[in-house]
């Protein structure tokens, strides 16, 4: 998905950092790489130790680093959007026409706003002022820091060979911190191979009712101009 | 043995038991599954110290009360006792502070073929930090 970006900003002083929350380590993460190929750096995160770094709660989430090691977007939704919802055939995995335009719109407008600031960097819009970017720092509760504690454990223990053991640390992980997709599929999968993409998720999507499986990204309006007629980043 | 999970480190083994809700480990075994050392400030990590309140059980010569240790930093701790595994994860205050500093955490992981790559190597460009996973 990143590598046309890679190939087209790497001489600009882009790196695409890849990491796979993914517990099954190589074993599960090798089909998927020897398909795509990437020539940017994939690295394998067994213990989701970057999506507890940095925030993140499901796949993709991005997080834009500057040159000095400055976050300037937070983690937020790489490109994608809750189209699948609505536009996805379940039973054959079949996106519609329309649901594949939408994707692509969303994919255009977020690789459009990456290149912005690959080229022009702080000057671009796209790279939020540190007010903004804090403003949209994902928070943390007492129950999400349980959470990782709890994932962790259990992680661990499944690694280790105690699946029976790490199942209830793993649910409680789940439902400690209900907003961290990535948790909720991860876990899913260590009971079950292949529950994460099971009626269970689907159930899981649709209690979601009017809220957001992929949270809305907004790209722009986020640099604080006189000309500005209303508080910035809140559209 | 008991096998310590603390925060995003990776696990350490340590000779030592619980005894009730306690759990003494040697200043060796605490800065290694840790990262913080017992010095006479307090406990150091980087260039920072807490100090250790007294008279709460924290710190007895150089062993230091893993449990007590939680309590004073606020950590969360999970533990599985037929197994013997304790994990404790930052507090959240702490994870709240690190997110606002807007300094981008390093880390260390391995790609496909096991070779650890560190974030910081890349320090100097444009990061696109972006996660995927197979499930």
């Amino acid at each position: 998905m990143w590598q046309g970006v890679y190939d087209e900003l790497k001489d600009r002083g882009l790196m695409v950092v890849s990491v796979a929350l993914d517990s099954g380590g190589a074993r599960t993460t090798r089909p998927w790489i020897d398909a795509a190929k990437p020539t940017y750096p994939c690295f394998i995160d067994e213990r989701h130790v970057v999506a507890e770094l940095y925030g993140m709660v499901n796949v993709p989430n991005a997080v834009w680093i500057d040159e000095e090691g400055r976050v300037v977007r937070p983690s937020e939704t790489a490109g994608s959007s809750d189209s699948f919802r609505t536009h996805l055939d379940r039973p054959t995995k079949q996106m519609s026409a329309e649901g594949l335009a939408e994707r692509q719109r969303l994919r255009t407008e977020y690789f459009d706003a990456l290149r912005d600031w690959v080229l022009t960097g702080e000057a671009s819009a796209y790279a939020l002022p540190p007010d903004e970017a804090r403003r949209r720092s994902p928070v943390v509760t007492d129950e999400h820091v349980l959470a990782a504690a709890n994932f962790r454990l259990g992680q661990f223990l499944h690694a280790a060979g105690h699946r029976d053991a790490a199942l209830p640390y793993l649910a409680e992980a789940r439902r400690l911190h209900p907003e961290s997709w990535s948790y909720r599929r991860q876990t899913w999968e260590l009971e079950q191979p292949g529950k994460a993409g099971s009626p269970t998720f689907w159930a899981a999507v649709d209690e979601l009712g009017d809220r957001a499986y992929y949270i809305p990204f907004a790209m722009g309006g986020a640099r604080r101009t006189p000309q500005s007629p209303h508080a910035p980043g809140r559209e | 043995m008991i096998t310590l999970l603390y925060g995003t480190r990776p696990p350490h083994r340590a000779a030592a038991a619980p005894e009730g809700r306690n759990l003494w480990l040697s200043a060796h075994d605490f800065a290694a599954a840790t990262g913080w050392e017992l010095k006479p400030e307090g406990f150091c990590q980087a260039d920072r110290c807490v100090r250790i309140p007294p008279g709460r059980g924290i710190v007895d010569g150089q062993r230091v009360n893993l449990s007590a240790f939680a309590d004073l930093l606020e950590h969360p701790v999970v533990r599985d006792e037929a197994h013997g595994v304790w994990a404790l994860a930052d507090a959240a205050p702490a994870r709240r502070a690190a997110l606002q500093s807007l300094e981008a955490p390093d880390f260390t992981l391995p790609d496909l073929d096991g070779r650890p790559h560190a974030l910081s190597e890349y320090r100097g460009k444009k990061v696109f930090l972006v996660s995927w996973a197979s499930w």
